[in-house]
């Protein structure tokens, strides 16, 4: 299935993947990525803007998600993975060996796909992070960074009355929200979102969509998703990844509406994936 | 189709004719002692299996031969007709089992009370139905004709008995098989009967369970009430001196059998802390390390190694704590200026502690795997690091199950007999200095049991007190367990 236009570009991929050097927040050069004996990422070169949403779409297995975990070094905790090429946040390059990757995370945070609040109370999930930072002076300056976070997930209005209940008392999609606000607590440059809405209702998908369009004014944002609308929704700028390829990039609107690759073309139309 | 059946069957009521035939021959022929009896139980239980493997066979051939669309399959039908015709064989014989015996003896003493019995005889209460009982079964010490009468009696009726009941065991199973025979047709629910069948037999298997721990604590607590009819409830709890020797002659000295059971319940604490103080921190962490650390290969091997500990036996473990620990222990302590006492509770509970390990080891690291892995990357996530991780989110989430393995450890310690007798000596003194010798109230129990005993001395009858405590406490205990598992479990969910 790795049909290759005649327009391609050498590395493989149409589109553009870059952006302005001054507007690149993560930048990643020839990134490959091995699973024992399996070639799971060839060969990506991507910019990621920095307070955009970029959307990262792609038929199951293609490896969207495998890249965005490259991005804050999760892929570290896999014993087995391999991780070649350069990425650099803010040009720093985040594969050296002098970067402490504690440090990489709380500056690159991460909502999964499945909501996964501790157990713990609300508040105590929220405090999480800003805790093992050392992000707040005394009780009432941890307490303003909970509540702040809270409401900038649009959560508090819903659990003000409730801080110290389980936080898995929450429905899914305000779990989630939990988890969107645990990560924003630490203050990260940049928030990685791994398919955050599969497994929510339309309702809250929608809240969670709402949000993200609120979150980018301060925040760097990647997502991996299986809906194109949301894509099409969300994202200012779309990569369309294929069998561990990097296919095709640029602007969300022109993917959607005039795709160059075949292959985007073909998937987008449903075609396959 | 039907003269193949019938063919079959007359040739299997044939076998069976036989056999029961023979089993009959064979009882009036031997003596009926006891031993020949249980044999013949045996073989009578072997012709119902031998029949009901028939009932299958049949049933099974019979239920596959028909034409018409039937309920169950054949195997059901089959395990239906075997069930239906070995169950009512061995309802009868464990009926006679549990009342033949006594019925008999009450009929043979009958019989002796209607002859003239020397006084002796008829001082000794309870004692005759034993004597007879031995006279019957051939190996009687006593020759007193009313006595050799009686036994001959008893002998008689078992004799009988016996035959009486074979014959209407294996009519049973043959009512019953005429039944399944009847019942055997497509409509038969079969299936549904096995699956109620089966729902039944295990409900048994619980039940017998649970019977045997009341039997267990009613007849600790029997035992007991004895005990405390000699001795105050509130001296035995809260006393603190234990000698338990009991004068048998008036003008002996120092006996005077003094049952304050605190300085045992204070050594086995003693000695069950330490074991917990070793056990615990070195379970936790390797847990920690196989779980969250180690690659997947190590753990693998680590892992049956460590549970190799809890299968030494205790005993190999209670001479590596007498004649390997406790010198060490001594020397070393004398280097230091200490004195450490050769039989010590240090010894005794270091060893036993490395012995404990795997419980609280193994235990954790099954319930930390189990933690999901969304959980641990939602912390790394965040920029924790990976002890950050263990401490505040792995650690908590597996706790239930942490506790679970502690308390478990702690019972096993509680519990533990052998490694104490042999590294711990045997003075009940009350202290909490862990280089001297202590004692515990499984150490005790042993004591006061071993040799020959009257029953109905104090002496004796304070081990079931003791142990009627020990049963009380473990048990207080894994109820602690399981509310701690319930209430953090209740949150995670």
């Amino acid at each position: 299935m790795t049909y290759r236009a005649s327009n391609d570009p050498p590395h493989g991929t149409v589109g553009a993947p870059r952006v302005e050097a001054a507007r690149a927040k993560l930048t990643a050069c020839n990134v490959d990525v091995f699973y024992g004996e399996k070639h799971a990422i060839k060969d990506v070169s991507l910019d990621i803007g920095r307070n955009e949403v970029t959307a990262l779409i792609g038929p199951s297995g293609c490896g969207k998600s495998t890249f965005m975990r490259c991005l804050n070094r999760m892929n570290d905790i896999i014993d087995i993975c391999r991780v070649t090429g350069t990425i650099t946040l803010d040009g720093e390059d985040i594969y050296d060996p002098k970067i402490d990757v504690v440090h990489l995370r709380a500056r690159v945070g991460m909502v999964f796909q499945k909501p996964n609040p501790f157990p713990k109370s609300i508040f105590e999930n929220v405090a999480y992070g800003p805790r093992i930072h050392g992000l707040a002076s005394g009780k009432a300056g941890l307490e303003e960074i909970v509540l702040t976070s809270l409401k900038r997930a649009g959560l508090l209005e819903e659990v003000k009355d409730r801080l110290h209940a389980p936080g898995t008392s929450l429905s899914g999609g305000q779990q989630q929200r939990l988890c969107i606000a645990r990560a924003i607590a630490v203050s990260p440059q940049v928030i990685l979102m791994d398919e955050p809405c599969s497994a929510l209702d339309p309702i809250a998908t929608a809240r969670i969509e709402e949000l993200i369009d609120e979150l980018q004014h301060n925040f760097t944002i990647v997502i991996v998703t299986h809906s194109m609308q949301q894509a099409a929704r969300v994202s200012q700028r779309t990569a369309f990844f294929h069998l561990g390829e990097l296919i095709e990039c640029g602007m969300t609107e022109q993917i959607f509406t005039n795709p160059l690759h075949r292959l985007t073309q073909g998937y987008l139309t449903g075609r396959f994936g | 189709m039907g003269t193949l059946f019938c063919d079959r069957v007359r040739a299997i009521a044939g076998v069976v004719f036989q056999v029961v035939l023979g089993i009959v021959k064979d009882a009036v022929r031997q003596g009926s002692t006891r031993l020949f009896m249980r044999m013949h139980v045996l073989m009578l239980i072997a012709v119902l299996v031998l029949v009901s493997v028939f009932a299958f066979g049949i049933g099974h051939s019979r239920a596959e031969a028909m034409t018409c669309p039937r309920h169950s399959l054949p195997q059901y039908h089959g395990q239906c007709a075997a069930l239906a015709t070995f169950l009512p064989g061995l309802v009868v014989v464990a009926l006679w089992g549990a009342l033949e015996s006594p019925f008999a003896l009450i009929l043979a003493l009958d019989r002796l009370a209607e002859t003239p019995l020397s006084p002796l005889a008829a001082a000794e209460g309870h004692f005759l139905t034993a004597e007879i009982q031995a006279l019957a079964a051939g190996h009687g010490s006593r020759k007193d004709p009313a006595l050799m009468m009686a036994a001959q009696h008893y002998a008689e009726l078992r004799q009988t008995g016996f035959v009486l009941m074979a014959v209407l065991a294996v009519g049973a199973s043959l009512g019953g098989w005429a039944l399944a025979w009847r019942r055997l047709t497509p409509a038969c629910r079969a299936r549904n009967s096995i699956e109620h069948a089966l729902k039944i037999f295990m409900i048994l298997c619980a039940t017998l369970a649970v019977l045997t721990t009341v039997g267990i604590v009613v007849s600790l607590v029997f035992e007991s009430w004895r005990f405390f009819n000699h001795v105050s409830l509130m001296d035995f709890l809260f006393g603190l001196e234990w000698s338990p020797q009991m004068a048998i002659r008036a003008d002996q000295v120092g006996a005077s059998g003094a049952f304050g059971a605190v300085p045992l319940f204070a050594g086995t604490l003693l000695i069950a802390g330490i074991a917990m103080m070793v056990a615990v921190p070195v379970g936790l962490f390797t847990a920690i390390y196989t779980a969250e650390y180690a690659a997947p290969r190590f753990r693998a091997l680590v892992k049956p190694l460590l549970e190799i500990l809890a299968g030494i036996p205790t005993v190999v473990y209670g001479f590596f704590a007498a004649l390997t620990v406790a010198p060490f222990l001594r020397d070393t302590g004398a280097a230091l200026g200490v004195a450490i006492s050769s039989e010590s509770a240090l010894a005794a509970g270091g060893v036993m502690g490395i012995m404990i390990i795997p419980f609280v080891s193994s235990l954790a690291d099954d319930v930390m795997i189990a933690v999901p892995k969304a959980l641990r990357e939602g912390s790394l996530g965040l920029g924790a690091t990976r002890s950050e991780t263990i401490r505040h989110v792995v650690l908590p989430a597996a706790l239930p199950g942490i506790v679970g393995g502690i308390l478990l450890a702690a019972s096993r310690a509680i519990g533990e007999t052998m490694i104490v007798v042999m590294a711990a000596g045997l003075s009940a003194k009350l202290t909490a200095n862990p280089f001297t010798a202590v004692t515990t109230v499984t150490v005790q129990i042993v004591t006061l049991l071993v040799g020959d005993q009257e029953f109905d001395s104090p002496k004796t009858l304070a081990a079931f007190a003791l142990g009627l405590v020990l049963f009380v406490a473990t048990l207080f205990l894994n109820v602690i367990a399981l509310q701690v598992v319930r209430r953090y479990r209740q949150q995670y969910d």
